[in-house]
């Protein structure tokens, strides 16, 4: 476990200040991360709809699904410092980054429900999310991510754009071949390219304990001569903080960095996972380091009030209801549409 | 014993080969607590411990290659490739290594290995998750290719895997595992408790019948018969034969059915082109052209990826519909 200890009101408030951090900027943070939450519980519930017995082929929303619930601050962290022209390349487990990129959450809930109206027009799903708009996308297979964002990466130096791209993989795809060969080819070549290693402790059943080496991803890189920020990813702050180092330094020509941020997911690997291979103990003593708690905490303590909060909670509670009524009321495709959009 | 899916029968399977011998060992992700997603590896860790039954990193390019490497000094690894899709992650040990050192070698290295993946789509798993792939692998000379449709053969296939002395790859479908959270198209079966084998390169007839021969494997066999019972009522003989294994694949007994019906429907659930359909229809006109009443005919994945959304997935994999209609129309 690597959590940071908390800093006292006076340090926040001047961590806050140094780092030329905005109340209202953690609002938004807030904001987001309720957003996420709230998106994926109700995406949660309506995934069981028709489930019982569970059976993945049946209900509103088929197949295997990901959740992310825990794991907000790390995709608000990160996604708080990036543009709409940076590229962020994710994994199975994709809707609190492609949220915290900017898709259209109206969208992204017609595609979880295979609907017309979807980001892919119901041909992808759940795992297989392309939002050319806000340059985002993902892969159902582990360790895909990293050359995919290294390659964006090449495009932008090349082009002379300030633009960079962001790779987000579980802890478990960082014993992917594709790690190494990615971080050592994005080092050689200086490249706009930051890895977020988003170690959540378990790659499906599988313990850390039993599949890594070493605790700790950035001793990894650094033998890449890729500089690494290792922190805390219940903490958005902290997240938030590394990864604008690190997105200053892509930008102005100073070549890749990984991030590894460590943090937990309070919900199964998949929907429908019995988590028999850890305790409840373990993961009670986790959600106590909810980042969302957690910043509410601070934020309340940094004098705002707490109908604030409650209403940023609402306002994400409402645009998440629009947005899976809107995705519940799209049309099907046509089932004809299958058959094409193999080439242009 | 009565059995429900291939997944229980595999795992006993390899159960029993690893209870007489100690050269047995699984690996592969997720191949303790999971049992390997799809059960293919249920209970062996809980019996044989994590010295024999070990999960392995995200790495499939590397477990396959291990597989190699323990194979050439006398090991038999068991290796769990999740899903077949994964298999770009390893194709390259798995291709150029474990189905060639054999050959390269001029004969001095067997590769006992035995590699169970879950094929198939059918409950909204999308484009990297619900391949079949099977022709890609039948298409590389030093694989065995096997697909069992019921629990029987699922047995007796997987002991004769693990006394084979290549390369066997085993593709488990799973809407045929038998496993609560997935849809079941399978039935029970009678299976009997002690080790047996079943020969590689046998078909099985099915279903017997006069007008049409339906030739598949895997879940695609149990759409047919579903089909041919149907069509019985109307007067329409459909004979089913399940390939059982595309590598050998059994001529003998295919050309046998066509040369009795006249007509041939090759039903897959993989890709169309380049697959297994283009090759069976071409093994049997070579032998039974002269016998044929009308042109082999098939059905397979129109070389789309499987889509996500349910009308557009059950617009590329072939349902029963489907295969009635190209039946009649074929008898017609
Ligand atoms: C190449 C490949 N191998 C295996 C899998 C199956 N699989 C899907 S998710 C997963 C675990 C991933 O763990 P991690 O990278 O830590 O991400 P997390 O699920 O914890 O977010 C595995 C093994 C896959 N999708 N692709």
């Amino acid at each position: 476990m690597f959590l940071k200890p908390e800093p006292t009101i006076k340090d926040l408030k001047g961590l806050l200040e140094s780092a030329n951090f905005t109340l209202d900027q953690l609002l938004n943070m807030y904001y987001q991360m309720n957003l996420i939450r709230e998106f994926e519980e109700a995406i949660g519930a309506k995934y069981y709809e028709g489930k019982n017995p569970f059976n993945m082929a049946s209900g509103p929303i088929r197949g295997e699904m990901h959740l992310s619930s825990g794991q907000e601050a790390v995709a608000v962290g990160v996604g708080g410092n990036l543009r709409k022209e940076d590229v962020v390349v994710s994994t199975h487990r994709p809707h609190h980054h492609a949220i915290a990129k900017g898709t259209d959450i109206r969208k992204l809930a017609a595609e979880i429900f295979g609907k017309s109206t979807g980001l892919c027009g119901g041909k992808g799903g759940h795992m297989h999310l392309f939002d050319k708009e806000v340059r985002f996308s993902c892969s159902g297979i582990v360790g895909a991510s990293f050359p995919q964002a290294a390659g964006a990466a090449f495009a932008f130096k090349y082009r002379g754009e300030d633009n960079v791209a962001v790779a987000f993989a579980g802890e478990g795809a960082a014993n992917h071949g594709t790690f190494y060969e990615t971080l050592n080819a994005a080092s050689l070549w200086e490249l706009p390219l930051i890895v977020v290693i988003e170690d959540n402790m378990y790659a499906d059943s599988t313990p850390k304990s039993v599949a890594l080496a070493t605790p700790h991803h950035f001793q990894r890189a650094m033998s890449l001569n890729v500089p690494s920020f290792l922190v805390d990813g219940m903490d958005v702050i902290d997240v938030y903080l590394a990864t604008r180092k690190a997105v200053q330094r892509a930008r102005s020509g100073g070549g890749p960095s990984l991030i590894e941020a460590v943090t937990y997911r309070f919900r199964g690997h998949f929907e429908g996972d019995g988590q028999e291979y850890r305790e409840r103990d373990e993961v009670e003593l986790w959600r106590v380091m909810d980042p969302i708690t957690r910043l509410g905490n601070r934020l309340t303590k940094l004098g705002v009030e707490k109908e604030r909060l409650e209403n940023e909670r609402r306002k994400a509670r409402e645009r998440v209801e629009d947005a899976l009524k809107f995705a519940e009321e799209s049309p099907y495709p046509e089932p004809s549409t299958a058959l094409v959009g193999v080439f242009k | 014993m009565r059995m429900k899916g291939i997944s229980q029968a595999i795992a006993q399977a390899i159960s029993q080969e690893m209870e007489r011998r100690s050269d047995i060992v699984v690996l592969g992700e997720d191949v303790t607590y999971w049992g390997a997603v799809f059960g293919f590896t249920m209970g062996l860790f809980d019996k044989f411990g994590r010295k024999r039954v070990v999960d392995t990193p995200i790495t499939e390019q590397t477990f396959m290659g291990m597989a190699v490497g323990m194979a050439s000094v006398g090991l038999h690894p068991v290796v769990s490739l999740m899903f077949v899709d994964f298999l770009g992650a390893g194709f390259d040990q798995m291709y150029n290594h474990m189905a060639k050192n054999h050959y390269m070698s001029g004969g001095q290295f067997p590769m006992p290995v035995t590699v169970i993946t879950a094929i198939g789509g059918g409950y909204g798993d999308a484009e990297q998750h619900s391949q079949v792939l099977y022709g890609l692998f039948a298409h590389v000379p030093g694989f065995k290719v096997v697909v069992p449709s019921n629990a029987y053969d699922a047995k007796g296939l997987t002991i004769r895997a693990l006394r084979d002395p290549n390369p066997v790859v085993i593709f488990g479908h799973k809407l045929l595992t038998g496993l609560p959270f997935l849809p079941y198209e399978g039935g029970e079966d009678e299976v009997p408790e002690e080790p047996y084998e079943l020969e590689f390169g046998k078909a099985s007839v099915r279903m017997e019948g006069s007008d049409l021969t339906v030739a598949s494997a895997g879940l695609m066999v149990h759409r047919a018969m579903r089909v041919a019972e149907k069509l019985r009522k109307e007067g329409i003989s459909v004979e089913v034969v399940d390939l059982r294994t595309l590598v050998p694949l059994d001529e003998e007994t295919l050309s046998r059915s066509v040369k009795k019906t006249g007509r041939l429907l090759i039903l897959d659930e993989d890709y169309m082109s380049y697959g297994m359909t283009g090759e069976v229809t071409f093994r049997v006109q070579s032998r039974a052209l002269r016998d044929l009443k009308a042109p082999i005919q098939r059905l397979a994945v129109p070389d789309v990826p499987i889509p996500f959304s349910e009308p557009l997935e059950k617009e590329v994999i072939p349902g029963e519909a489907r295969i009635e209609a190209k039946i009649r129309e074929m008898v017609s």
